[in-house]
């Protein structure tokens, strides 16, 4: 019952916000070239999908956002899994990873594009660099979150240290890497957007700033549209699905 | 009340066999805070032998599981020497395994894969593994609930689940830690009279740490009697009585009441400062 008037209610507000849209470009608010139909928007989108760019644009960033999250994913892994277990590692190395998670990773776009030119690294380097102290940092917490207790279990039926860390480090530090991958997913996201837009081509954030060049607001809004969509559908249909798993088998919640 | 344990007539015939399976000789272990040092245990020296199931009773924070960590190398004496089996004991290993107080197990196992794990470690192959995970689940009465995960179990079965799989590596020695302290006094009672059984069944050496009188008296051969700081072993109390023994059992009741009294003596030797 209340699950079907929640749902009910999310649908009159975004009908009436497109209905709000539709009322402000009829009124003539705001000239149709800064504020378009919502039609148009889904005309443009249309003629993306027919057009194949639209396609081609979301391959090659997922491409590259799957690239640089699986670097992420395996370096970050390992710098936390180092942090997390070596003191002296953390005392140094694990400083670093805490000061450059402050650093806006958009900010490693003109060091990449001299280190490796204006190519695919480049644009792979800034998303990985996007999430990876993210997922470092997460990994680092997950292997300090293991009980010490579940530690000396491991150690008293016999087991070694590349055994503590196989059966007991790395199963253990799995929820709150759960939650880093989704966060580093995100920020990954957003660094590949930032430098897409900044000078890549084939990509959604080209599209997009093809779209100011032509000055077409339906195709800018109709890409800004499937830029949140493709971030939304990771986050709903991967990584929380994988958390909500993660901690009901873990028994850390109740399944999402 | 010394004559109750005379006149009582052990129906157990254990030789005890020439050399200890386990021998402390003056451990001592200390715990440095800021503030001033505390010593857990004190020149403590006992053996202890094959087969035998071992109480070490005691108030809490008297030092007894500091005890049982030296015991498992999980901890090193500041002085003294533990011997397992003729060898110093120089860390952790799965000979004297710990079965703890709280449910040490790996929530993301199911009950079956947590009793495994230990066969993993060594590199016990799969199939054996199998029969060995089979037979000790059964022992604990847990085959039903294999493919359960921990957060699933109650108190009573998560301890099953850990004694299951301290078990099925086979250890020499169990060490057990107080593991029946935090579940309800029914299921307490239930797996009193099950470690007995299968002490008697797989004839292995346990020894018992527990601050429960009552729980000693029950289930030990011998009763260790710890008091507090220093944490030293006060005395060596025989319990020459029969098994199976049961909770209203006459003779666990006196026994009990005796321990008792050396636990109060204990404590007022201790308080007048001649402990």
């Amino acid at each position: 019952m209340a699950r079907g008037v929640r749902v009910v209610r999310l649908l009159l507000f975004y009908a009436a916000l497109a209905g709000l849209w539709q009322l402000l470009y009829r009124a003539e608010f705001w000239p149709p070239y800064l504020l378009p139909a919502p039609g148009s928007v889904l005309e443009a989108l249309q003629r993306t999908i027919d057009n194949g760019l639209l396609l081609q644009a979301v391959e090659a960033t997922l491409r590259r956002q799957a690239t640089g999250f699986a670097l992420a994913f395996l370096l970050g892994t390992g710098i936390g899994l180092v942090t997390g277990t070596v003191r002296w590692a953390d005392e140094t190395l694990g400083t670093l990873v805490l000061g450059l998670q402050s650093l806006p990773s958009i900010t490693w776009l003109p060091l990449a594009v001299l280190w490796f030119g204006l190519n695919e690294q480049a644009i792979i380097f800034v998303t990985l660099m996007g999430s990876i102290f993210a997922i470092a940092t997460s990994a680092h917490d997950g292997v300090r979150s293991v009980p010490p207790l579940q530690r000396r279990a491991a150690q008293v039926l016999g087991a070694s240290r590349w055994q503590l860390i196989r059966y007991v480090i790395l199963p253990g530090m799995l929820p709150s890497m759960a939650q880093g991958l989704r966060l580093g997913w995100a920020f990954s996201w957003r660094s590949l957007m930032a430098g897409e837009i900044l000078y890549v081509s084939h990509g959604l954030g080209h599209l997009l700033q093809v779209g100011r060049d032509l000055n077409d607001m339906p195709q800018v809004l109709a890409i800004m549209a499937v830029i949140l969509a493709v971030g939304l559908t990771f986050d709903r249909l991967v990584f929380g699905p994988f958390e909500g798993w993660i901690r009901a088998r873990w028994g850390l919640a109740e399944g999402r | 009340m010394d004559s109750l344990l005379i006149t009582q007539t052990s129906t157990l015939e254990r030789p005890a066999p020439a050399a200890p399976l386990l021998s402390l000789r003056g451990v001592t272990r200390r715990f440095r805070t800021n503030r001033h040092d505390t010593t857990a245990v004190q020149d403590v020296t006992v053996d202890v032998h094959e087969g035998e199931f071992i109480c070490v009773l005691g108030p809490s924070g008297c030092g007894k599981s500091t005890l049982l960590n030296l015991i498992a190398g999980l901890d090193h004496p500041d002085a003294g020497e533990v011997r397992f089996a003729g060898a110093p004991v120089r860390g952790p290993g799965a000979d004297r395994v710990v079965v703890f107080q709280e449910p040490a197990l790996y929530p993301w196992l199911n009950v079956r894969a947590n009793v495994e794990l230990g066969l993993r470690i060594r590199g016990v192959p799969r199939r054996e593994r199998q029969e060995v995970v089979d037979r000790y689940l059964d022992l604990v009465h847990l085959r039903r609930f294999e493919r359960a995960y921990v957060h699933e179990l109650s108190g009573g079965m998560k301890q099953r689940v850990q004694l299951a799989r301290a078990l099925a590596v086979e250890p020499r020695v169990l060490l057990m830690d107080e593991p029946f302290a935090a579940l309800d006094a029914q299921t307490r009672d239930d797996l009193q009279e099950e470690i007995q059984e299968i002490w008697a069944r797989i004839g292995a050496t346990i020894i018992f740490v527990t601050h429960n009188v009552r729980e000693a008296a029950i289930l030990a051969d011998r009763v260790l009697v710890m008091t507090p700081s220093p944490g030293r072993i006060q005395r060596d109390i025989p319990v020459p009585l029969g098994r199976p023994r049961r909770h209203d059992d006459h003779a666990v009741v006196d026994l009990a009441a005796t321990i008792r009294e050396e636990l109060i003596r204990g404590r007022t030797n201790w308080e007048a400062g001649y402990g």
